[in-house]
């Protein structure tokens, strides 16, 4: 897994709430054994038409979409299914961060394993950054906050929160098995008694 | 107080469950590891978990504590003359093959096409026994919260975690909080399990759920069969909710008896025992708690693009209010205020790990019985499982089925998910049994409106959208 430290760059802004692992991800590209090229699929009931041509005018097929590393995205992001394939997509297609005011419980924990970041806001932080498609922000996983520029040029930071193993793991590009593989002693001493 | 003892705290089912499953406490910077006892696996999850094996050069730890089916996958149809198998993709074939190699390299059971279990992994665990109450059950599948229906602490995970039990048979978990929804009261006749949990999660939103373990409580639930209480706890999910459970009680210990991997004889009794001390102590905390009355709960039917948007079969679609909701009305081609009875049907599918067991298929069966499935609805009926195939033959429900126009499929997944080729065209709409009414969720530009098997059945005859009290009476027997 990739370490992530800080990033500031443009957002790419998906409204709609509710986006599930089925936009996401369509189930017909989960036949795959490996995650190769996942990226290549991602949203593509949304921004591929029935012959796999890009739709004209979705803001997913604007150059900008492909260098753009955050994702703001409407409330209640990742709900659904609990395929990785769906984390693994965002990646592949070159997110780092996906913001929301909510995001589903089983796709953050999956982000959070394969190393994309999910950053929830409050809702009039959130709100704001629906308005800001393009402009640039900074998140910054060490102080936990999204710091955002005024029109004055005066900047804002709003702090987040994020279970503190998975901000540890993700700070250092660590492997969670690793901690898991260390509890063996416990493992086994629980393997006792069963 | 000295010379008297220490008074236990109450706690939940779910507290129970949590506590007895720690391998390694909560920290405030780490999270806990919990032991799984029983970890399902399918095709398409699993490949990349088995690599990590592979990658670490280790084995899997439980062999005896994971079970293998072919579900998502597999195609509906039967085989050519030569035997092969009609797969979608080369790659679907592929998937499943995958699976097989993986299986028997790492010495897991696993339910092929022979053997005559075979079935949907949320359907096939509690008819075999091995889901049984006070284990803890993960499968990478978000429908894993089916199994709580048996006092189980059951949800889905991702495929990094896959490979995680496989190699430690343990989860890294944080304790989500806890809900009690009491459903007292009692269902109206012809209001089923799945008209319960559309009406509970229009009522707490598709998001309503989320960061919570859900507790169902109360007269109407204890009244629900196994089936039905796994109809209850399947659809958790579709709140947001990982895992939803149930408190073990007569009813489900009388369907685990019996069954080939549950305990048995004097084991059985003493099990069966300590089942019936799981149910949450009186007084136990719960983070959040809803009573609902059941009694007022009519059949519903969905009319948006998540399971949350519903109406009882009557109401008219609502107006949207937010731009998300107009833009779910668009794509379903509804518009507020008008009724859902006009709507014409073009595709019924009775299945899925939701409503594919053998009570869901005699529910469509006997609506069916003596009608004609109207001529411009194709009607798909997929049982669960190879044994909800069988029981229902030897019931003679598939001649009903195929009497009235109906296909007659073998075991999986199919329509519900539609990654086998079983698809609903661009445009049409479908009624179906399964859980999600997602944007392209059965075949990409689909319409899907959720129901119970007795509403799509009801559906398939009139042709359009309606309910069991809509259709003429069936003719007599001959």
């Amino acid at each position: 897994m990739e370490a992530f430290k800080k990033l500031t760059g443009p957002i790419l802004v998906l409204e709609q709430e509710n986006i599930d692992t089925d936009q996401i991800i369509p189930a017909r590209f989960l036949t795959a054994t490996d995650f190769d090229g996942i990226g290549d699929h991602l949203f593509a009931d949304w921004r591929l038409d029935a012959d796999g041509n890009p739709v004209p005018g979705h803001v997913l097929n604007e150059a900008r979409a492909r260098r753009s590393q955050i994702l703001v995205a409407g409330h209640n992001f990742g709900c659904g299914s609990s395929r990785e394939h769906a984390p693994h997509a965002l990646l592949g297609f070159g997110f780092r961060v996906v913001i929301s005011s909510q995001i589903a419980d089983i796709f953050r924990n999956n982000s959070q394993n394969v190393g994309l970041l999910p950053v929830v806001l409050e809702a009039d932080q959130h709100a704001r950054l629906l308005e800001m498609d393009g402009e640039e922000i900074c998140v910054d996983l060490e102080q936990c906050e999204v710091s955002v520029r005024d029109a004055d040029g005066s900047e804002q930071s709003w702090p987040f929160s994020i279970d503190p193993f998975a901000r540890h793991c993700l700070l250092r590009g660590l492997d969670r098995f690793d901690f898991l593989n260390q509890a063996e002693d416990a493992i086994v001493a629980y393997e006792k008694n069963l | 107080m000295h010379g008297e003892k220490p008074v236990s705290e109450p706690e939940s089912l779910f507290d129970k469950l949590w506590k007895s499953h720690l391998v390694k406490a909560q920290t405030d910077s780490t999270p806990a590891v919990i032991y799984i006892d029983l970890h399902l696996v399918h095709e398409v999850t699993s490949p990349q978990g088995f690599d990590l094996l592979r990658a670490k050069g280790i084995g899997v730890r439980r062999p005896g504590r994971t079970l293998a089916t072919l579900d998502h996958s597999t195609p509906t149809l039967p085989p050519d003359a030569e035997g092969r198998r009609p797969y979608y993709t080369s790659q679907a074939r592929r998937q499943v093959q995958t699976l097989r190699d993986n299986c028997r390299e790492f010495g897991i059971q696993l339910h092929d096409w022979d053997s005559p279990s075979r079935g949907i992994v949320h359907v096939m665990g509690p008819e075999l026994g091995a889901t049984q109450p006070g284990m803890t059950i993960v499968c990478g599948d978000s429908h894993t919260s089916t199994h709580g229906a048996f006092g189980a602490l059951a949800f889905g995970i991702g495929t990094t975690e896959v490979g995680h039990v496989l190699a430690k048979q343990c989860l890294l978990q944080t304790k989500p909080k806890s809900m009690r929804i009491k459903l007292e009261g009692k269902l109206a006749d012809g209001v089923t399990a799945k008209d319960m949990a559309l009406n509970i999660i229009r009522y707490l939103g598709m998001n309503g759920g989320t960061g919570y373990v859900i507790e169902y409580a109360g007269k109407a639930v204890r009244a629900l069969d196994m089936e039905g209480r796994m109809t209850l706890c399947n659809l958790t999910i579709e709140a947001g909710a990982r895992a939803g459970m149930i408190a073990p009680d007569q009813t489900t210990i009388d369907y685990l008896r019996g069954r080939p991997m549950a305990p048995q004889g004097a084991d059985f009794e003493r099990a069966a025992e300590k089942w019936l001390q799981l149910a949450s102590d009186a007084g136990a905390d719960f983070d959040s708690e809803i009573t609902l009355d059941a009694s007022l709960m009519r059949p519903a039917i969905t009319y948006g693009t998540d399971p949350g948007m519903s109406v009882a079969i009557g109401e008219p679609v609502p107006q949207a209010a937010t731009h998300s909701q107009a833009k779910a009305l668009r794509y379903m081609g509804f518009s507020g205020g008008q009724s859902m009875q006009e709507r014409q049907v073009d595709v019924v599918f009775v299945g899925s790990c939701t409503n594919g067991r053998i009570s869901d298929l005699r529910a469509a069966a006997n609506v069916l019985q003596g009608r004609q499935v109207a001529p411009h609805v194709q009607m798909l009926v997929v049982p669960g499982s190879e044994s909800v195939r069988k029981q229902a033959e030897s019931e003679g429900l598939h001649a009903t089925i195929l009497a009235a126009g109906a296909e007659w499929r073998l075991p999986g997944c199919s329509m519900c998910l539609a990654m086998n080729g079983d698809l609903v065209p661009a445009g049409s709409t479908a009624v179906s049994t399964s859980n999600r009414n997602f944007e392209g969720r059965q075949g990409a530009g689909s319409r899907t409106l959720l129901a119970s098997p007795e509403t799509a059945a009801a559906c398939a005859v009139l042709g359009r959208v309606g309910s069991v009290a809509d259709l003429e009476p069936a003719r007599e027997a001959g």
